[in-house]
């Protein structure tokens, strides 16, 4: 059954449709929350809310969007409350940053994924990450979310999404390539006229 | 185009969203510059890596105590509508 049909059934009062909806979704909005925040507890109560959220909420949605993506925007809303609690947002630099260590990687994305070591390589480098930085990786690459959404969703606009994605993106492409590159591919950039 | 006007543009051109015009000549600087061709490959092979990663499961603990809390409140918001 798709989402739309199952948030009808749910609008009309049908719990075991909700509930679908959250099985579908919980692993989802946990694991958006426990990425953006680092921690087991605030990421449980992220996602609560969330789905408490939708719940109250849940008579308000029109359908604009995708249910996924309203979700994904309660969920950001919450997350980026709980940041803002916490010692204050450092500033942020918006510099583009130079590739450095610049390689071809040893093997392909698929192969990697199936090795151990690369799931807690690739969350420290996330880790890493200014927080706004990770949320906006968070929700284009990793959830598919458009340059809008993501910008309904952590209330940036969508020029800031773009360059915060930019940095993001560059930054674990340099933490990765480190990782998983062939130093014996290793090029260094070179001036242009 | 220079390897500064590349990286603004980047995003763009990973995303497909790029002026065709402006996609040839980033295509043409790319045949000609080894280091900008592997950085858009890196790029590229990162948001897969991302992209394609298992969600993390819920504790089971919390699971439980997720699915009550919403049936509860779902009772209470149904046998109590907003006037």
């Amino acid at each position: 059954m798709t989402d739309a049909v199952l948030v009808q059934h749910a609008q009309a009062g049908g719990l075991a449709a909700f509930e679908e909806l959250v099985t579908r979704y919980e692993r989802r909005v946990y694991s958006l929350a426990y990425r953006m925040l680092a921690n087991a507890h605030d990421a449980e109560d992220v996602t609560q809310q969330t789905f408490i959220s939708a719940v109250e909420h849940l008579p308000e949605f029109r359908g604009e969007a995708s249910f996924y993506t309203w979700l994904m925007r309660i969920a950001s809303h919450a997350g980026l409350k709980i940041i803002r609690k916490r010692q204050g947002l450092p500033t942020e630099s918006l510099e583009i940053p130079h590739p450095e260590f610049i390689a071809t990687w040893k093997e392909s994305p698929a192969r990697l994924a199936q090795q151990h070591e690369t799931g807690q390589l690739i969350e420290t480098a996330l880790g890493e990450l200014d927080e706004k930085h990770r949320l906006v990786f968070l929700l284009r690459d990793v959830e598919g979310l458009s340059v809008k959404e993501t910008a309904e969703a952590t209330g940036l606009t969508e020029a800031n999404v773009k360059v915060r994605l930019l940095r993001a993106r560059l930054q674990l492409r340099e933490k990765l390539t480190e990782a998983f590159g062939d130093p014996a591919t290793r090029i260094w950039p070179h001036a242009h006229a | 185009m220079k390897c500064e006007d590349m990286l603004a543009l980047l995003n763009e051109y990973v995303d497909g969203e790029i002026d065709p015009a402006i996609c040839a000549e980033f295509e043409k600087h790319m045949a000609g510059c080894n280091p900008c061709q592997v950085v858009v490959d890196n790029i590229r092979q990162t948001i897969t890596l991302y992209k394609n990663g298992q969600p993390y499961a819920l504790p089971a603990q919390f699971q439980d105590r997720l699915h009550s809390a919403l049936r509860q409140r779902w009772r209470t918001t149904h046998s109590n509508p907003a006037s």
